[in-house]
């Protein structure tokens, strides 16, 4: 499985499905990440973590435990 | 028609309006644009989140006032984060009569996913649509009316920066709330979604408002446990709701949480397309330049490094201090107090009542004041980063370090100021939008030692080392090991326990913040610090001056003219015994550590005076002979380190008191940096005199199980509570 964690920057890819429960996951999908949608690493912050990502047009920036949540194609 | 006589009319042209959006949608601009001066900040009832009210203008007029009630902003209305679940209880429990949505014309997608969720709770939602200059401007069409349309409510397009489309806004919405008339909302899921949603309302019929049967079906749907319980569902009933959204979710292959975001965000898409032309042309904006630098791997630390150089720098070191010594030795120091002093005595007023009014009072106040100067320099600043959009980005760049030991990224501002003044540090854990982050920045900020505190370690390290250059240092190692650790072991505890804080954190735009927006948010603050932690502050000083003034001499009570004598005395000479474990069971010690809470550099002063040498210097160096007969090594640096982590001074207290906004909170942190300062410095001066002299005895005992006891809770597993607690502590902060 492949997920936003594995991304490298200035890749895109589709997300195929959300994994985990409860606060986090329901704020990712909030956010505006849900299933389909295209996600753009835009860059990983200094000290190697958060990761910035462009969704729905605007930057939202999350941590690499969470993104290992979104599986993308 | 309105008619004067008419009671019932009367009471229909009064309303209550509530403004909801996303945070960085421009809400507090367009709330002071609407609202202007008419406003008044609370807290929503039980918990910090800040709660602003105002009277639209044009409506202020007590018979037809119409109310605006500032939401915190929100991205959604989940059951998780505590400002959605204040948001969710006000429009539910309040009712407001219209609700202002906020959305960001340059990020409609997900400013509408909020929208989507106000349109279902029946209550006259109308949508305004910020920034429709720079949409314009970016080239971009967005269609009103169609979009009015596709969402089911009332549309218009603002400006909140430029003042643009206000007025007709509350116009329209104030007329819709007057209207009462309940919103359908125009969104339709997919077919199996609205198929269990239509059963779920039929089961609930007459258990709710007719109006809000959609949205409480969705939250059953969602299986939202708030909702569930508020409804008190008998269990046939539930089973039975339950198989419907089993069936959906096995038909949609996801859980019905995802099922509903997603519908949302398809309806949304569907919008969008219908009434939005983007431009297909991709250019970097002026915003993404500037991130690409700020936030770039190899700039991003230095450039961070200098903003706090800066910000220190202006706010503590340059400005900030002269201002604050301005204030306290010139304005305070040097007139008012002589000043007032001269007029009282020559006018022939009593010894004490001049003692009161100088002494106790007006330095009581210039104690509240003295602060406010600085603070507003460094209000200014945040406020500045804040609005400009770095605040965010700091967080991004330091949450790595941070998030280890439960504090957030943004904690580093708070802790920097903190080394000046921990006053305006714990002030500055405002910035931090997380409940928890917060309460445990406003807990450990004034470990570090603030410049009050330098004497102090110049006394001892003087006195007692040999005036060594590694005491000072070790104080701030001190400092860090205090806030690291009590990081960590909070966290273990059951009123920090749960998750950490999902950091899913939106990096808004950049840019150039209103002079307006700046000013009001810097005063909003500085008054709140002098009206919420004057009080405590003013009391506090009178009250310790008054227990140093006063006291039985010659067998009478009055103003003594020695100190040995002051009731502060015997408080000493009664708690001694408290701190003999400690090393430094006397009472002048005791003393000097009482007055340190006044301000951390009486300490020094008040031994002074205790050793009989008056009037002393800074560091204290009159005394350094008396004190190191008077104390071991171990037993002056567990002095020391008592002082730099117990309570801070009163104004820190107050400024605590002000930003945890709760007693029990206010009295948990000052409980714990107590009781921390007095196990760290037993263990110090126990083990310190067992390393030193070899004699080990009942307490070295002791200390070593203080220890092990400590490094127990710092290593202890996390307990597993996943987000079933969370939800709990929030719904119990709530209740409480």
């Amino acid at each position: 499985m492949r997920t936003l964690r594995d991304m490298k920057c200035g890749q895109s890819a589709k997300v195929v499905k959300l994994h985990g429960e409860g606060a986090v996951k329901r704020r990712i999908m909030d956010m505006g990440i849900t299933k389909n949608i295209e996600i753009y690493v835009r860059k990983v912050a200094p000290l190697g973590d958060p990761v910035e990502v462009t969704v729905r047009g605007y930057e939202l920036s999350l941590r690499k435990a969470d993104a290992e949540m979104i599986e993308v194609q | 028609m309105f008619q004067h006589s008419d009671e019932k009319e009367r009471i229909k042209m009064r309303v209550k309006i509530a403004l909801a959006g996303n945070p960085n949608s421009g809400k507090t601009t367009l709330f002071n644009a609407l609202t202007g001066s008419n406003q008044f900040v609370g807290n929503w009832p039980g918990v910090t989140v800040e709660k602003k009210e105002g009277k639209i203008k044009g409506y202020t007029s007590k018979a037809e006032e119409a109310i605006l009630v500032d939401l915190p902003g929100v991205y959604s209305l989940s059951p998780y984060t505590l400002e959605e679940v204040v948001s969710r209880n006000f429009l539910i429990g309040e009712k407001p009569d219209a609700i202002i949505n906020i959305i960001d014309g340059t990020n409609l997608e997900r400013n509408l996913y909020l929208t989507t969720q106000l349109t279902e709770l029946g209550i006259p939602v109308i949508v305004a649509v910020n920034m429709m200059d720079l949409v314009r401007k970016n080239g971009e069409v967005l269609d009103i009316e169609k979009l009015g349309k596709d969402i089911g409510c009332k549309v218009v397009e603002i400006s909140a920066l430029r003042g643009e489309g206000i007025d007709q806004l509350a116009q329209r919405a104030v007329a819709i709330a007057r209207g009462k008339k309940k919103n359908q909302p125009a969104h339709r899921f997919d077919g199996c979604v609205e198929h269990a949603l239509a059963h779920i309302e039929e089961a609930i019929a007459g258990r709710v408002d007719e109006s809000m049967e959609r949205w409480y079906a969705v939250k059953l749907f969602e299986r939202d446990e708030k909702v569930r319980e508020s409804l008190d569902l008998d269990p046939a009933l539930i089973r039975h709701i339950e198989e419907d959204i089993v069936s959906c979710e096995t038909e949609m292959d996801d859980d019905a949480e995802s099922i509903i975001t997603g519908e949302r965000y398809n309806y949304i898409g569907n919008i969008i397309e219908d009434c939005y032309k983007k431009r297909v042309k991709k250019t970097m904006s002026t915003s993404d330049k500037i991130d690409s630098i700020v936030t770039n791997r190899f700039l991003a630390l230095p450039i961070f490094a200098a903003v706090m150089f800066l910000v220190y720098y202006v706010s503590v070191t340059t400005v900030g201090t002269l201002l604050t010594d301005w204030t306290n030795d010139t304005l305070f120091g040097a007139w008012i107090i002589p000043g007032a002093q001269s007029v009282l005595e020559a006018i022939g007023c009593a010894p004490w009542l001049t003692g009161l009014l100088v002494d106790g009072i007006i330095s009581g106040v210039g104690a509240v004041l003295g602060f406010v100067p600085q603070m507003l320099v460094l209000f200014l600043f945040l406020a500045f980063l804040e609005e400009c959009g770095y605040m965010a980005r700091i967080a991004f760049i330091m949450d790595r370090i941070f998030r280890k030991f439960g504090l957030s990224g943004k904690s580093f501002i708070p802790m920097l100021i903190g080394t000046g003044c921990g006053v305006p540090g714990v002030m500055a854990s405002r910035t931090i939008e997380n409940d928890r982050d917060r309460k445990m920045t406003i807990m450990t900020t004034t470990f570090i030692p603030c410049g009050a505190k330098l004497p102090i370690i110049a006394l001892i390290a003087g006195a007692l080392f040999g005036g060594a250059s590694w005491v000072a240092p070790s104080a701030y190692f001190v400092g860090i090991a205090a806030i690291i650790c009590s990081g960590i072991i909070l966290k273990k505890t059951k009123m920090f326990a749960g998750d950490p804080a999902p950091f899913v954190m939106e990096l808004p735009a950049y840019h150039l913040p209103t002079v307006g927006n700046v000013l009001r948010s810097t005063w909003e603050r500085g008054w709140s610090f002098i009206k919420k932690a004057g009080t405590i502050i003013l009391l506090s000083t009178i009250f310790i001056w008054f227990a140093q003034s006063f006291g039985f001499e010659g067998g009478t009570f009055k103003m003594v003219e020695n100190m040995e004598n002051s009731i502060l005395a015997a408080i000493g000479s009664g708690i001694a015994w408290i701190f003999t474990p400690l090393g430094w069971g006397n009472w002048k010690p005791a003393v000097a550590a009482i007055t340190g809470l006044v301000a951390k550099e009486n300490v020094v002063g008040t031994f002074g005076i205790l050793y009989g040498f008056g009037e002393v210097a800074e560091d204290g160096a009159e005394i350094w002979g008396t004190l190191s007969g008077a104390m071991t090594q171990a037993a002056a640096y567990s002095f020391l380190v008592f002082n730099l982590l117990c309570a801070p001074c009163f104004a820190a207290m107050g400024a605590i008191k002000r930003e945890m906004n709760n007693g029990k909170w206010f009295w948990f942190a000052i409980g714990y940096q107590t009781l921390l300062a007095y196990t760290v410095s037993l263990c110090v001066y126990q083990i310190g005199t067992w390393v030193s002299t070899g004699l080990f005895g009942a307490g070295t005992i002791v200390a070593l199980i203080l220890i092990a006891a400590f490094l127990w809770l710092l290593f202890r597993p996390y307990q597993e509570n996943r987000m079933r607690k969370m939800s709990q502590n929030a719904a119990g902060e709530i209740n409480a």
